[in-house]
């Protein structure tokens, strides 16, 4: 079983760095909607701490979910996810592989350059935190939920709108969670019970989403 | 669908030959049965939406708080029912239509989205029309209003998704499991007034306690649910007619229908 979800992993880490420039490409995008913010409100210290959790999450949101095509995309136009389906390991199995690869390449470099952005947004330190924190935890839930949304939307004309019409509704638990913790921790209060909740969420996603997104692809491969 | 040996084993008594409970799950078949039964149910539905609406303009008496300006719940409650009920018995049809592979199943989800998208609207509208008077804004970013809208994105990508995909079949499945996916949006909406503190007042109506308003004001509500209910299986049965006529057409019952109409 982890020999399979490894060397799903390793073959779709792989393939993305042959194909780096997909991967900046979506960091490029985070960085410039977060910095367009700033620009369209006016430099204000006071409403750039206000609105700081917001945009970044929506611009990390955003950005993930624009990574979301690369998912199934380029396995369905070569036939690899037909090999995939008819593969003798559970199709669950194969699509957590997927969504924990493309976390890796999608997810964690927003992670990781989500702190500096709040610096421009001059956001408190530990509010940084939090804000790392919270979204180690929601990222993950928002590739596990897009994954449907990707599988559902393969061969499909027009399927990059689809996709964000589809999975976007399905973000908003994670969207509230996330910026109500950083805003928590900006204002001194307790940010235990948001991270908790972001926790239970991504649990619940892992648990489920994978199935129904190998549900989807069937249906879409039919 | 039953297997044989089971059904030797019944001990129940057959009545006349065992019920085909899946004679009507045929495009062909329930074609006529719903053009019967459109008139009955369209007409039941002028009925009670009229009664409904003599019995809260007319009967029903002014509210001591929030004054003539309540009135509109008649339209608002009822309209948020059916949206998240259309809802249920969508996901119940798109689940229906995924375990028992029925091709009717997909085309009655489908026939249901718009309708519940149009409910949906009418409960978001006429909430901000009462908003504006009671609360002083059209719209707050509460826990359930934003539950609501987000039910009508849903319907949205719902009938988009139906729409993307050619194959009607595919189209009816994918669609099917992002219904399914979907419904964990029903119990938020309806609980989010519990779960959280918000501005949204709390159910007036329950199952398991009295209502707490006046009963006229409640027979008035339970009339216009009554109303948009039939209403709903009126509008899904018109619009399955014509999506089994659409996608039936290269039929030989299509086209005898066909030939008949001219």
């Amino acid at each position: 079983m982890f020999k399979v979800l490894r060397v799903v992993i390793g073959r779709d880490l792989l393939l993305s760095m042959r194909r780096r420039a997909d991967v900046a490409n979506a960091l490029l995008f985070f960085i410039l909607v977060a910095s367009l913010f700033p620009l369209g409100v006016g430099p204000e210290p006071n409403l750039l701490r206000t609105i700081a959790p917001g945009v970044i999450w929506v611009a990390a949101l955003l950005a993930s979910m624009l990574a979301l095509g690369r998912m199934f995309a380029a396995d369905y136009a070569d036939g690899a996810l037909e090999q995939m389906l008819l593969a003798s390991a559970p199709l669950g199995l194969i699509v957590i592989g997927k969504a924990v690869a493309h976390w890796l390449v999608s997810g964690l470099p927003l992670m990781l350059l989500a702190p500096v952005l709040a610096l421009q947004f001059d956001l408190p330190i530990d509010a940084l935190l939090v804000l790392v924190a919270s979204l180690a935890l929601g990222t993950p839930s928002l590739t596990l939920i897009g994954s449907i949304g990707a599988a559902l939307t393969l061969g499909v004309r027009g399927s990059g709108v689809l996709t964000s019409l589809l999975v976007l509704p399905l973000y908003v638990p994670v969207l509230i969670l996330g910026t109500s913790a950083v805003d928590a921790a900006a204002g001194g209060v307790t940010v235990q019970a948001h991270l908790l909740l972001l926790t239970a969420f991504l649990i619940f996603a892992g648990a489920f989403a994978p199935w129904a997104a190998a549900a989807a692809l069937r249906i879409s491969l039919d | 669908m039953s297997r044989p040996s089971e059904a030797a084993q019944s001990p129940r008594p057959s009545f006349g030959g065992r019920i085909n409970w899946f004679k009507y799950s045929s495009p062909q078949s329930f074609f006529p049965l719903a053009g019967a039964a459109i008139p009955w149910f369209a007409a039941a539905a002028a009925l009670f939406c009229v009664a409904g609406l003599y019995v809260s303009f007319f009967v029903a008496p002014t509210d001591q708080q929030q004054g003539e300006a309540y009135r509109i719940i008649f339209i608002h409650v009822p309209a948020a029912w059916m949206s998240m009920f259309i809802y249920l018995v969508m996901a119940f049809w798109a689940g229906a239509g995924l375990v028992f592979n029925t091709r009717l199943s997909g085309m009655m989800a489908s026939a249901l989205a718009p309708t519940g998208a149009l409910f949906t609207f009418v409960a978001l509208w006429t909430g901000a029309l009462w908003g504006k008077p009671t609360w002083g804004a059209w719209w707050v970013w509460d826990a359930r209003l934003t539950s609501e809208l987000i039910l009508l994105f849903l319907y949205f990508g719902f009938i988009a998704l139906t729409a993307a995909i050619d194959d009607p079949r595919r189209a009816d499945r994918a669609a099917a499991l992002f219904a399914l996916v979907g419904v964990i949006n029903i119990p938020i909406i309806y609980f989010s007034v519990q779960w959280w503190n918000t501005l949204h007042q709390g159910a007036s109506v329950s199952l398991t306690r009295a209502p707490t308003m006046a009963a006229t004001m409640f027979a008035g509500m339970i009339l216009m649910a009554l109303g948009f209910w039939m209403y709903s299986i009126a509008a899904a049965f018109i619009r399955v007619r014509c999506i089994i006529l659409e996608r039936e057409r290269n039929t030989e019952w299509v086209a005898e229908y066909m030939r008949e109409q001219r």
